[in-house]
């Protein structure tokens, strides 16, 4: 089942254009890698899913993305709205410079979400033990978030992503500032949590993209050269590009 | 190693070290300077934290008071005429003095020695009919002689005090009737024109008011003002041409607020004259620029991932400036803010022109009373004549500069204390 529809997406950074009649359908539950070179549009692909784009102010993006038959690419949308549904979780780690729990907290907080100091104390737990980082903080969720290792930081950024229960999360090369170990973990993360939430990963790594991804789509300045499958893909892409990056002939 | 290549090592290490030279030798003068200007101010301005007295002995006689009633009430001491028990204390210091010489004697106290007297009793009313020994404000000239801060080989003639009176002055000396204490009245008085009496409570209180006032006003238009144009206004040419503006307006002599104030605040506004409100608010246009800079150079060092990471969680553009974007900002807008003040609480010019600069001799007790400031009250007693005014000055230098150090400290404080919770 398709849950973000995008057709015909074209983005311009003032008269450059950055992006190329993307027409994607990205499915429900799933994980769907996008990989590409650096600078092939992926990141700013996956910013429209949740109009990062509009804090730039000469990006323009055109064209239409559906979530849920919802236009994503409205003025009329309330993008406040919009991005309690969608997380993000970011390159480099970004907690706030606040403690683990009001890290976890603000999303709930902000949007209303908890009746009671009871509830709001569930929601935190859990957001943490989904992100399987509740064993390690525990004890100490009055310290600040920027004192943890780069890895729970970014478990702490998923757990605060994931505490106001979005349908989607975006994640933009969330392990490229981690070690292999802290790598797995959050691969490992991304695996339990696609069976509630639907997954959109960009990442460099090609082996990252075939072992937590359902689908890939491969981009290349600026246009989706070819969708499908992950195994698809990695195994037989159609396309002569696809296989030359895949199989390290550039990129 | 070929001889060359040695020869451009040894130059490079010479210039490293020339260079270091260079730097400790400005160091070096800068802390020499800071030391001479210390030393100065301290050497001079020690002494007049200290305040001379002469012990007299006043008799509190009925018929010299004409006080007729058996058992006066408190309305009777206060009515009662004290000049004559008061001019009988102070010419028994020397009986033998013809009538119309007397004058070389009360000069040798204050003008204020009547009410010193009559004070006396009104606080022991049990004195009334008694002899008893009492402390009168040594005039500023004899209060000089006593601290060694006039010379007595100069000709009596150039000397403000005569050999009569340095007679009666050592002779009280050997009795131990001239006593020096702690100064309380320099931070409890207002101003005068006598050195001995004159203080300082005026113009602190008018400095206090007047930081106050420029606080309460430059802050929070500051801070909207860096606010709104780092996180919300859109960047085109008006903008730029306002933040070229603020930067413009950081540079402006401040003499020229001070007839901005004048012309503006005194003029159309018809504020009252001579007010730590006036003051502080021409001073809060100068401080306004100062706070604004700060705060957006401390905005702008906020890292844009966690704007990102707010607006991501779906904040509101709002929220993520109180939330996250201002609370980091805060230690460096603060400190900004105490750069400026501390510049306000030096700044003498402007209020001059706004008429701080009157000879107030009460103690303001709200901003809109008439009232001095530290810096001013150090112009206008340097331009006083007499000697007694010299260490005033440096004395009145040393409380501005505690003041400054206080409230820098007080800064540090805060600053500290925000650090801790957002780093």
């Amino acid at each position: 089942m398709s849950k973000i529809k995008a057709e015909n997406v074209n983005v311009y950074y003032g008269s450059k254009q950055a992006l190329f009649d993307i027409s994607i359908d990205i499915a429900e539950k799933e994980v769907t890698a996008l990989i590409g070179p650096s600078g092939c549009g992926k990141s700013t692909f996956l910013r429209c899913l949740n109009r990062m784009n509009d804090v730039i102010e000469i990006c323009r993006v055109e064209g239409s993305i559906k979530m849920d038959n919802l236009e994503l690419n409205s003025r009329k949308l309330d993008v406040v709205r919009l991005r309690e549904n969608v997380g993000m979780v970011f390159q480099k780690p970004n907690p706030f410079p606040k403690t683990i729990y009001e890290n976890v907290a603000y999303g709930p907080t902000i949007h209303g979400i908890a009746q009671s100091k009871e509830e709001m104390d569930q929601i935190v737990e859990t957001s943490l033990k989904k992100a399987a980082l509740w064993n390690e903080v525990k004890d100490r969720l009055d310290e600040i978030g920027t004192g943890l290792s780069g890895g729970q930081q970014q478990r702490l950024c998923i757990a605060r992503a994931i505490s106001v229960s979005p349908e989607v999360i975006l994640m933009d090369e969330p392990c490229s500032a981690l070690d292999p170990i802290a790598t797995a973990q959050i691969e490992e993360l991304i695996d339990d949590l696609k069976k509630e939430v639907t997954i959109v990963i960009v990442t460099h790594s090609m082996s990252q993209a075939a072992r937590v991804s359902q689908k890939t789509g491969f981009f290349h300045l600026g246009k989706l050269i070819e969708f499908g499958p992950t195994d698809k893909i990695f195994k037989n892409p159609d396309n002569q590009q696809t296989q030359d990056y895949i199989t390290g002939r550039f990129g | 190693m070929n001889s060359f290549k040695k020869n451009l090592l040894k130059k490079r290490y010479n210039a490293e070290r020339r260079f270091q030279w260079y730097g400790k030798i400005a160091i070096g003068l800068a802390l020499s300077f800071l030391a001479v200007f210390m030393f100065q101010i301290f050497s001079k301005g020690y002494s007049a934290f200290q305040k001379t007295w002469i012990v007299t002995e006043v008799h509190y006689d009925k018929e010299l008071l004409l006080i007729d009633a058996e058992s006066p009430s408190k309305d009777d001491l206060e009515n009662a005429d004290y000049y004559d028990v008061a001019y009988k204390a102070m010419t028994s210091l020397d009986p033998g003095l013809p009538e119309e010489e007397d004058r070389q004697l009360i000069q040798m106290v204050s003008y204020k020695y009547e009410a010193e007297v009559k004070d006396l009793l009104l606080k022991n009313p049990d004195y009334l009919g008694k002899i008893v020994p009492i402390k009168l404000t040594a005039s500023d000239d004899v209060d000089q002689v006593h601290k060694g801060n006039y010379p007595r080989d100069i000709p009596e003639e150039n000397r403000r005090v005569n050999d009569y009176q340095l007679q009666i002055y050592d002779m009280l000396n050997e009795r131990g009737d001239i006593l020096s204490e702690f100064n309380i009245s320099f931070f409890t008085s207002p101003d005068s024109r006598e050195a001995e009496l004159a203080g300082i409570a005026s113009s602190f209180m008018g400095t206090v008011f007047s930081i106050l006032v420029c606080l309460a006003f430059s802050f929070p238009v500051a801070v909207l003002a860096a606010i709104y144009l780092e996180e919300f206004a859109p960047k085109n040419k008006f903008t730029d041409f306002i933040e070229v503006n603020i930067n413009n307006l950081a540079a402006v002599p401040s003499i020229v607020f001070g007839l901005l104030g004048l012309g503006v605040l005194l003029a159309v506004f018809n504020l009252p004259r001579s007010t730590p409100l006036v003051g502080g608010i021409t001073l809060s246009l100068m401080t306004l620029p100062t706070i604004i800079i700060a705060a957006r150079a401390s905005l702008k060092a906020v890292p844009p991932s966690i704007r990102e990471a707010a607006l991501a969680m779906g904040a509101s553009n709002m929220q993520t400036t109180m939330h996250h974007t201002v609370p980091l900002s805060m230690p460096g807008t603060l400190s900004g803010t105490i750069i400026g003040l501390a510049q306000a609480l030096g700044e003498t010019a402007p209020l001059i022109l706004i008429g701080m600069v009157a000879f107030v001799n009460t103690i303001p007790g709200t901003p809109v009373d008439p009232a001095a400031s530290l810096p001013v009250q150090i112009y206008i007693w340097s331009e006083s004549a007499e000697r007694g005014f010299v260490e005033k000055v440096s004395a009145c230098i040393m409380v501005l500069l505690a003041f400054l150090i206080l409230m820098n400290l007080a800064a540090q404080i805060v600053r500290h204390k925000f650090e801790k919770k957002w780093s």
